[in-house]
């Protein structure tokens, strides 16, 4: 951390992530195969913009209203991949990138551990657990993604239940009891793709584990924006108590904090996040781990500016890394490879840099 | 606002820790808590702090019952300076202070102005106004102490419970650091203290409590527990307590050391004389 950080620092690092963030979702939409024009991309906003405007006139009010009537130049096909292709993976990419970053950084906070990653609960391994049961079974991709989420969650929730048996320190026994059931489902996805199909399930869910967001629907990312919304607008909210959270359980409560009840509402929050992002996406690794402690650079500690961002950095980390995913080569790289290129080397240098203890 | 406990008993598990332990402090009163490792200074503060609650007898903060209070009615009487320890995150000093006034805002909001002004206020009472923006780690070990006595000051009680503010402290920083908390209980807090030095006890206290086997073995003025006999009780050492300065000083001096019979020269002197008896035979 930059020893001298001022109050005005935080917040204009903050804002000038969001300018950026805006600005890569801007360009995402021109990089791809099929050619977008900025006058194009502009009209075709508008113009649904001022549908969307008019359909909601007409459902609810029952007025018929004609806001600007925009001379159609573009083709059809235009329309459909910015509106039904670009814009869900452009969001989704986004969302999923904040919402990994915003669970890596508070499980760093709640453990005082700066190596917590999303996964460290298992709700990563639980997802994707629950996704090659329902590849095994033949489900729809629908069923997939909501069986990764539950299995996501009931993950974390047999984790607790453990944790709750554990003597000793709250921290230790979730981390424990995280280790164990993860490497239980770990165990369990291994012995799916063991027993399944080679020449149809086995592949789909070994690409399902690399992550990707090759699948990105305008329903895909309806359906992801509850649980993300549940979990990072509270989180935003609550950011600043996970200061004192770090500091230590008798310390956060001699301060007038409830540690424990404190620490399990931001894990419940974090791990809606993580089981949310995985069952869309997949497994995409590192996101959780890496962007807080980019963030940390930029900011510092103080959970105040580096929660916000976090949630920015991250978005627009994945959208880049999401970005050279499907325009680098002909195939699609699944991101998770990607991102775990970054990543990897980013450990690295982490656990090797002499300054300051992390 | 005071401190009492009254008949406070404590066990963990069948260990009994605290066993009918009973102690005032009034507002102005700086009480230190004296005994050896494990004798249960630390079990009395997390009890007055309200971290235990599973204890027999009643802790009274200005007349509340603490074990009727929430946790974040507590942090509003009592503030607790643990040891400084160095934090998994580091935070600016003006930022760690800041986090004394949690128990005063909403969980879902940050501090504001007024919260920034308390921080300012608390920094200045303790001379450290100079180290706002610097990072909590990268200072000494005596201004991590005083910093995170500032965080207690900010969170606005009238009692302050420290566990050894000064172990791990260098003389002079100890001289400090004890010389602000005792600025502090003249100013009208009530503070209470665990202590490791006898010495800087009797020269910094209005009071005194020693705790040995859970029980309370003296508590009073400095004088009348800072003796020969009780001491060496305490401690169960031989120890000579000198009195200087017409009594305003006192010191703890162990009488081992004084009369060692293993000190380096006697023992060359006993194996040189070894060696000569064997050499003679």
């Amino acid at each position: 951390m930059p020893e001298e950080k001022g109050r005005l620092n935080g917040s204009v690092v903050v804002l000038g992530l969001g300018i950026l963030l805006v600005a890569i979702i801007i360009l995402s939409f021109f990089w791809g195969r099929y050619p977008i024009s900025p006058p194009d991309l502009f009209k075709i906003t508008i113009s649904q913009i001022s549908r969307t405007i008019q359909d909601l006139f007409r459902n609810i009010l029952h007025i018929d209203v004609v806001f600007l009537n925009i001379e159609k130049t573009w083709s059809d096909q235009m329309e459909s991949i910015v509106l039904r292709v670009r814009f869900p993976r452009i969001m989704l990419a986004s969302l999923v990138g904040c919402s990994l970053s915003a669970a890596g950084a508070s499980y760093q906070g709640v453990f005082q551990n700066p190596m917590a990653a999303p996964d460290i609960l298992g709700a990563a391994a639980g997802a994707a657990f629950g996704a090659a049961l329902a590849i095994f079974t033949g489900q729809s991709s629908m069923t997939i993604m909501l069986s990764a989420f539950v299995f996501g969650l009931l993950t974390v929730a047999l984790v607790f239940l453990i944790s709750h048996k554990t003597r000793g320190k709250q921290v230790i026994g979730l981390i424990l009891a995280g280790i164990m059931v993860g490497s239980l489902f770990s165990a369990g996805i291994s012995y799916i793709k063991l027993i399944a199909d080679t020449s149809n399930q086995l592949p789909n869910i070994t690409y399902w584990l690399m992550g990707s967001l090759n699948g990105a629907t305008n329903n895909k990312l309806l359906l992801a924006l509850i649980p993300m919304s549940i979990g990072l607008l509270p989180l935003l909210m609550l950011r600043w108590r996970i200061n004192v959270l770090t500091l230590g359980d008798e310390e956060a409560k001699t301060m007038g904090i409830n540690a424990s009840r404190f620490r399990i509402i931001i894990i419940v929050l974090a791990t809606l996040l993580t089981a949310a992002s995985v069952a869309v996406t997949g497994m995409i690794g590192w996101v959780g781990l890496v962007v807080p402690h980019l963030a940390r650079r930029l900011v510092g500690n103080n959970f105040k500016y580096l929660m916000p961002a976090s949630m920015l950095f991250g978005a627009s980390f994945l959208l880049l890394v999401d970005n050279i995913s499907r325009n680098l080569t002909e195939t699609e790289i699944p991101i998770g490879i990607l991102t775990a290129f970054i990543g990897a080397p980013f450990f690295v240098y982490l656990i090797t840099r002499k300054e300051e203890s992390l | 606002m005071s401190i009492e406990v009254r008949d406070l008993c404590f066990s963990y598990g069948n260990r009994t820790v605290l066993d009918g332990v009973n102690v005032t402090a009034q507002p102005g009163e700086l009480l230190s808590v004296i005994g050896p490792n494990g004798v249960g200074k630390s079990t009395l503060f997390h009890c007055i702090l309200g971290l235990y609650s599973n204890y027999r007898g009643s802790i009274l903060i200005g007349g509340h019952d603490i074990r009727g209070l929430s946790i974040q009615q507590r942090a509003r009487l009592i503030a607790y300076v643990p040891q400084s320890n160095y934090p998994s995150f580091n935070f600016s000093v003006s930022d760690m202070v800041l986090m004394g006034t949690s128990s005063h805002i909403s969980s879902i909001s940050t501090p504001g102005k007024k919260q920034l002004l308390l921080v300012e206020e608390a920094l200045d009472q303790l001379g450290i106004a100079h180290l706002r923006d610097r990072a909590y780690t990268r200072i000494s070990g005596g201004e991590r102490q005083l910093t995170i006595i500032a965080r207690a000051l900010a969170q606005q009680t009238k009692v302050l419970i420290l566990d050894e503010p000064v172990a791990n402290l260098d003389f002079g920083n100890q001289l400090l650091v004890l010389t602000q908390i005792k600025k502090l209980a003249h100013l009208g807090y009530t503070v209470m203290q665990a202590t490791h030095n006898p010495d800087q006890t009797f020269m910094f206290s209005d009071s005194v409590l020693a705790l040995k086997d859970g029980h309370v073995l003296a508590c009073g003025a400095p004088t009348d527990v800072a003796t020969e006999d009780l001491m060496q009780k305490l401690y169960a050492t031989d120890i000579e307590v000198a009195s200087l300065y017409n009594d305003n000083v006192r010191i703890c001096v162990p009488k081992v050391v004084i009369n060692n019979s293993y000190s380096p020269e006697k023992v060359t002197e006993n194996t040189l004389m070894e060696g000569l008896e064997y050499e003679m035979m």
